[in-house]
C-alpha cells in the first residue's frame, strides 16, 4: 500500500533567525486521511513550522520529504506545484480584487490567441466551488473588502480545498470566526480527509483539536514537547504539554 | 416596491447594470466630472472659441505626452510604488535623442531617446528590488542626476532637432490625417489598458501592489514584475521627451519640468488608488484630458503666466482632495 509512504514527513527541521532559534529540533510525518494538529502557545513555532513547508522560509537544517522524496522547497512555487496548499494565519487574500481572481491567484485561467484573462469562466467556476461548499457570499464577483471575516476565511480555505492534490496545511483557520462559521470550517477539514489527503491543523482550540485530529504534536517555545494520538490522550495531558508542567520526551 | 427589492435579489451578479450598482462613487465620478466640466467650459468659453474643432484638437495634442506617462503611472501606482523621476526622464531622453538625431541620424536618434528611459527605469527597479529602498527615495535621487545630467550635456542651451522624418514621426506629422501625437497616446492606452484589465501581467500587477505577501505565496514574481513596471514607466517617459522634441523641433533641459505633478493628478483623478490594489488606465486618460482642458480654458480665458500656474495648482489640489477622500476612512 501506498499509504505506508507518508505525505509529509519532516525530519529533524531546524530554524533559526539570525541568532534567534525559532525551531530547536523538530520531526513529524502526516499521512493521507490523516489530521495532525499542531499547538503551542503564541511565539511557540508553528507559523514557522507551515511556512517552512510552504517554501515561504528555509530550514536552517533538516529535511523535507513529500511523498517519500526530499525537496527543496525554494520558493513558495515549488511547494504549490508539488501540491502543498496553504491557508496562511493572515489569509494572503488580496483586499481590493475580487473574489475569483483571489480564487485563481497566480493561476489565473487565460483564453484566446492574446492569452486574455478568462474572467468569466473563473467566476463561474469559484462560484459553483464557494456553492458547493456552502460559503455564503454575495456573488464571486464581489470584492474582498466588502465581506466580513468569517466570508474571507471561506474564500481562503475553499481555495486551499479546491487546488490542494497532497498536502493542506491550516494556520488557525477558526480564529477569527463565530460559532456556526467554525463549525462550517471543520465540516470542510473532515471533507479534505474523506478526500484523502493530509492536512496539518494549526490550532488554539483544544476543544476543535481534540474534535479534528488524529493525532497531536506540542511545540513550547521551539521545542517539540511530544506527538500523542489523540483518541488515547486528554485535553488536560496536551494542555500541560503546552504550558510546561510536562517536560519534552526524551 | 416589493418587486424592485425582490428583482434586485435575483439579478445576475454580471453584466452592465450589476457592474454599475457594485461600483464605487471613485469609479464613475471622473467621468461625470469630465462632463460636467466640458458643459460647464463649452459655455463660459465659448465666445473664446472653446469648442472649436481646432482648439478641441489642440487639447488632445497637448496633452499626449501627459496621457503617455500617466499610463506607465497607472501601473506603478497599482503596485503601491511610485516614480517621482519620470519628468526629469523626459528631459533627459530628449536632449540624448535630439543630440544623436543631430550626430548620428534617426535611428540613434530614437533609440538614444528610448534607451535612456529604459535604463533609467531598469536602474531604479534594480535599486527597489536588490536593495530594498522605498521607491520614492530611489526615483528622488534619479530625478536629480538626470536633471543636473540634462543640464550638463546641454550647458542650459536647446539642441534643436532638423530631422523632417524625426518630428513628423513624434509629434508634427500625422498619418491619415491624424496626428501622430494623438495615435501615440492611442497607443499607449489601448496597449495599456489591454494588459492592465485583460491579462495575467496586469491581475498579477494589481495583486502585488494590493498585498505583496499574497502575491509572493501565489507563486508571483513581484520583483521581477516591479523591475519591468518601472522600466516600462521610464519608457513611457522617453516617449514623452520625443514627442516633445518632434513637436517642438528641439529639446531643453527644462522639459517635462512641470509634468511630475500633472501626471501623478491625471491617475488618481482617473480613479486608480495612490496605494495600490486598483486602477484604470482609460480613467487616467479622462483625468489628462480634465487637466488640459482646465489648462486650455485658462489660457483661453486670458491667465498670465503666474496666474495659470497657481490656478493649476489650486485645481490639482482640490481634484485630488475630492478624488481621494474614500481612503481616509
Ligand atoms: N521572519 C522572522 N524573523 C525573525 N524572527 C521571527 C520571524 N518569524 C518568526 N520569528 C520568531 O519566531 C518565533 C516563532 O514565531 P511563530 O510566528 O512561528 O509563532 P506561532 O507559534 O505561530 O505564534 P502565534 O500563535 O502567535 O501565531 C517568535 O519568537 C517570532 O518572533
Ligand atoms: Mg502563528
Amino acid at each position: 500500500m501506498t499509504d505506508t509512504v507518508p505525505a509529509l514527513a519532516l525530519t529533524r527541521i531546524r530554524k533559526e533567525f539570525g541568532g534567534v532559534v525559532a525551531i530547536d529540533e523538530f520531526s513529524l510525518t502526516v499521512r493521507r486521511g490523516e489530521v495532525v494538529a499542531l499547538v503551542g502557545d503564541n511565539g511557540a513555532g508553528k507559523s514557522t513550522l507551515i511556512k517552512i513547508v510552504s517554501g515561504i522560509h528555509q530550514p536552517t537544517s533538516g529535511e523535507v520529504a513529500l511523498d517519500g522524496e526530499p525537496v527543496k522547497l525554494s520558493d513558495p512555487s515549488v511547494a504549490r506545484r508539488l501540491g502543498v496548499e496553504v491557508v496562511h494565519q493572515d489569509l494572503a487574500i488580496a483586499d481590493h480584487q475580487p473574489v475569483f481572481m483571489n480564487m485563481f491567484l497566480g493561476r489565473e485561467l487565460v483564453t484566446g490567441p492574446f492569452r486574455r484573462l478568462d474572467k468569466k469562466r473563473m467566476a463561474r467556476e469559484t462560484q459553483a466551488l464557494v456553492d458547493e461548499l456552502d460559503v455564503r457570499i454575495p456573488s464571486a464577483r464581489s470584492t474582498i473588502r466588502d465581506l466580513s471575516g468569517g466570508q474571507r476565511q471561506g474564500v481562503a480555505i475553499s481555495r486551499a480545498t479546491h487546488w490542494a492534490k497532497n498536502l493542506v496545511l491550516m494556520d488557525e483557520p477558526t480564529a477569527a470566526l463565530g460559532v456556526a462559521e467554525t463549525a462550517k470550517v471543520e465540516e470542510l477539514i473532515l471533507r479534505l480527509r474523506e478526500r484523502n489527503l493530509a492536512v496539518l491543523l494549526v490550532s488554539h482550540n483544544l476543544d476543535q483539536v481534540m474534535r479534528l485530529s488524529d493525532r497531536v504534536t506540542v511545540l513550547r517555545r521551539g521545542v517539540q514537547i511530544g506527538t500523542r494520538t489523540t483518541a488515547s490522550t486528554d485535553k488536560n495531558v496536551i494542555v500541560s504539554m503546552i504550558t510546561g508542567l510536562q517536560t519534552a520526551d526524551a | 416596491m416589493t418587486t424592485t427589492t425582490s428583482a434586485r435579489t435575483i439579478a445576475p451578479s454580471s453584466g452592465p447594470l450589476a457592474r454599475l450598482r457594485r461600483a464605487e462613487p471613485s469609479s464613475y465620478i471622473v467621468y461625470v466630472g469630465f462632463v460636467l466640466i466640458a458643459v460647464v467650459m463649452s459655455i463660459v468659453l465659448h465666445d473664446d472659441g472653446f469648442l472649436t474643432r481646432q482648439n478641441l484638437i489642440n487639447i488632445l495634442l497637448q496633452t499626449a505626452p501627459i496621457t503617455v506617462m500617466a499610463v506607465g503611472t497607472v501601473f506603478v501606482l497599482s503596485l503601491g510604488e511610485i516614480d517621482l523621476s519620470i519628468g526629469a526622464v523626459v528631459a533627459l531622453s530628449a536632449i540624448m535623442a535630439a543630440v544623436q538625431l543631430r550626430d548620428h541620424g534617426l535611428v540613434a536618434g530614437i533609440v538614444a531617446g528610448l534607451a535612456t528611459g529604459l535604463v533609467v527605469g531598469v536602474v531604479n527597479g534594480l535599486l527597489v528590488t536588490k536593495l530594498r529602498l522605498p521607491s520614492f527615495l530611489v526615483t528622488l535621487g534619479m530625478m536629480g542626476l538626470c536633471a543636473g545630467l540634462s543640464q550638463r550635456i546641454t550647458r542650459l542651451q536647446a539642441v534643436p532637432s532638423t530631422d523632417v522624418a524625426f518630428n513628423g514621426l513624434f509629434g508634427s506629422g500625422s498619418l491619415a490625417g491624424i496626428s501622430t501625437l494623438i495615435l501615440w497616446s492611442a497607443v499607449f492606452v489601448l496597449l495599456g489598458h489591454f494588459v492592465y484589465r485583460h491579462t495575467r501581467l496586469g491581475a498579477h500587477v494589481l495583486a502585488a501592489g494590493d498585498n505583496v505577501r499574497a502575491a509572493r505565496v501565489s507563486g508571483i514574481k513581484v520583483d521581477r514584475i516591479k523591475i519591468g513596471v518601472l522600466a516600462v514607466s521610464g519608457l513611457s517617459a522617453a516617449v514623452a521627451g520625443l514627442l516633445y522634441t518632434g513637436r517642438l523641433h528641439g529639446a531643453t533641459y527644462t522639459l517635462g519640468s512641470s509634468d511630475l505633478l500633472t501626471v501623478i493628478a491625471a491617475v488618481v483623478i482617473g480613479g486608480t488608488r495612490l496605494f495600490g490594489g486598483r486602477g484604470t488606465v482609460v480613467g487616467a486618460l479622462i483625468g489628462s484630458l480634465i487637466l488640459g482642458m482646465l489648462n486650455n480654458g485658462l489660457i483661453l480665458a486670458g491667465l498670465s503666466d503666474s496666474e495659470q500656474q497657481v490656478a493649476r495648482g489650486l485645481i490639482i489640489l482640490v481634484a485630488v482632495a475630492l478624488t481621494l477622500r474614500e481612503d481616509k476612512s
